[in-house]
């Protein structure tokens, strides 16, 4: 159980590397997914309706309350249970493990997005939404074109860190055997018994991908707020 | 009492042999006792880590700036194999290397779990902490120093008790996601709430109402500790005049 610098270059790291495509697969279907939900989730916890901000309410609270593994395990068992083996055959792809994986992963991103945009909806100044009441803009209107595009650019930064806690959280996919960076150093591991190799080389194949990502985001921060750019001297 | 002729799977929550009871109760000790350890080491490994920051000191600048970086950057649950697996190799072998132990030796899994989350959340704390001392008027540690302080006293005096209140919701906030984050030791065979819960799980086949009890008691602690961190914060803002 030694380092070998030359096993893990040839063996182990390109293993790793063709899992890399699963984990992105993992964090950008999850974000788009979770993004999308912490639209309507957020909306429905700023209402004044019981109906609507109460359910959104306890949403969110579940979602940031409880350990994500626990939320997984809930998701890929709880929904094993409930499939029956008929409906099983029928769709062969529930079998597989990655798309509970993504329905976790989207959910609780959309709680805990869900609950950063409420803040950030919050933070849209009220002059903005009175203006464009002011022009005629129907209320649909008006969130579509003003209170949400500000909104998001508010929260950009706060939701740019929840995308790479989401990159991160890819990793418990491995638990529900979804073969993506860790899973795939554990299944060497199990298979080599190689303890340093492994998960030594999942870590550098993450901070590469944390490293890159972070890159993708700030570009991302800049395109977005081309707004907030300092001024230049006219 | 349900009266359906169904078996209830709440009767199965019974203390004993034939409910689960205890193993929960059992889960959500060993659940709290990893937490607060691995909380308590994180706070020292956290102070280090801030002043190391913080420090006049190129070296621990950069010792401090990596630890955290690379903490940062590493999913938890492959540093917490990480710890386990080789940290702990490595650990027995320099142990038995000196002479101190015998190669029969081994980490226990709560260890390496207290130590693993402890490494994690010193760096996560190592920011909160830094953040607290930065929050307070250089003003006031200069006028310690000029009153003739020492370095040790104005910490004592000066920034300990003020910086505590500055680091109050960042500490609370990474105390929830160390409970949370405690579930991801049960993978490493620690027996905490998770275990429970999985063998419970497994054992009946009953998924659904066991995870589902699982989650409730990690809501149930995350709730509690809300209203006691919010408490903490109630005390240590009591000198605070609000506006």
């Amino acid at each position: 159980m030694t380092f070998d610098f030359e096993y893990t270059l040839a063996t182990v790291l390109p293993a790793l590397i063709f899992a890399i495509p699963t984990s992105l697969l993992l964090m950008v279907s999850s974000g788009v997914i979770g993004n999308l939900l912490a639209v309507p989730v957020a909306v429905a916890r700023l209402s004044r309706n019981p109906f609507l901000w109460m359910p959104a309410y306890v949403f969110i609270l579940l979602m940031r309350g409880t350990p994500l593994l626990v939320q997984m395990y809930l998701v890929y068992y709880g929904l094993g249970q409930i499939l029956t083996p008929a409906i099983m055959r029928a769709y062969p792809f529930l079998r597989d493990g990655i798309w509970y994986a993504i329905f976790a992963l989207s959910i609780n991103t959309a709680g805990y997005t869900g609950e950063i945009l409420r803040g950030a909806i919050k933070a849209v100044p009220h002059g903005e939404i009175e203006a464009a009441r002011a022009f005629g803009m129907s209320r649909w209107l008006v969130f579509r074109r003003v209170t949400l595009p500000r909104a998001i650019r508010i929260c950009l930064p706060a939701m740019s860190s929840e995308m790479i806690i989401l990159l991160k959280a890819t990793a418990l996919a491995s638990t529900v055997t979804v073969y993506e960076v860790l899973g795939t150093a554990q299944l060497i591991r199990v298979d080599t018994f190689r303890v340093y190799d492994t998960l030594i080389g999942a870590g550098v194949v993450y901070i590469a991908m944390v490293f890159l990502l972070t890159r993708v985001l700030n570009a991302i921060e800049r395109a977005l707020g081309k707004d907030r750019r300092p001024m230049s001297v006219a | 009492m349900a009266a359906g002729s169904e078996h209830s799977l709440w009767l199965d929550l019974a203390w004993g042999a034939e409910g689960w009871g205890d193993e929960f109760v059992r889960g959500v000790a060993l659940t709290v006792q990893i937490s607060l350890s691995g909380y308590v080491f994180g706070l020292i490994l956290g102070m280090l880590g801030a002043g190391a920051k913080l420090s006049s000191r190129p070296w621990l600048n950069r010792i401090g700036g990596a630890y955290t970086t690379i903490v940062r950057a590493l999913p938890e649950l492959l540093l917490i194999l990480l710890l386990y697996y080789a940290g702990t190799s490595a650990l027995v072998k320099v142990l038995v290397f000196v002479g101190v132990a015998g190669e029969e030796l081994q980490i226990s899994p709560f260890a390496a779990a207290v130590a693993s989350l402890g490494l994690i959340y010193g760096a996560y704390l190592t920011d909160v902490l830094r953040g607290g001392i930065e929050a307070i008027p250089r003003g006031q540690i200069e006028a310690a120093r000029a009153c003739g302080m020492g370095p040790s006293l104005c910490f004592r005096r000066i920034i300990l008790p003020q910086m505590i209140r500055y680091a109050i919701p960042g500490m609370g906030n990474q105390w929830l996601n160390i409970t949370k984050d405690s579930s991801l030791v049960s993978v490493i065979g620690a027996y905490e709430l998770l275990s429970a819960g999985r063998s419970a799980a497994t054992s009946t086949k009953e998924y659904i109402f066991y995870y589902s009890i699982t989650a409730l008691i990690f809501l149930t602690l995350t709730i509690v500790s809300m209203a006691l961190f919010w408490r903490l914060e109630q005390r240590a803002n009591r000198g605070v005049r609000h506006v």
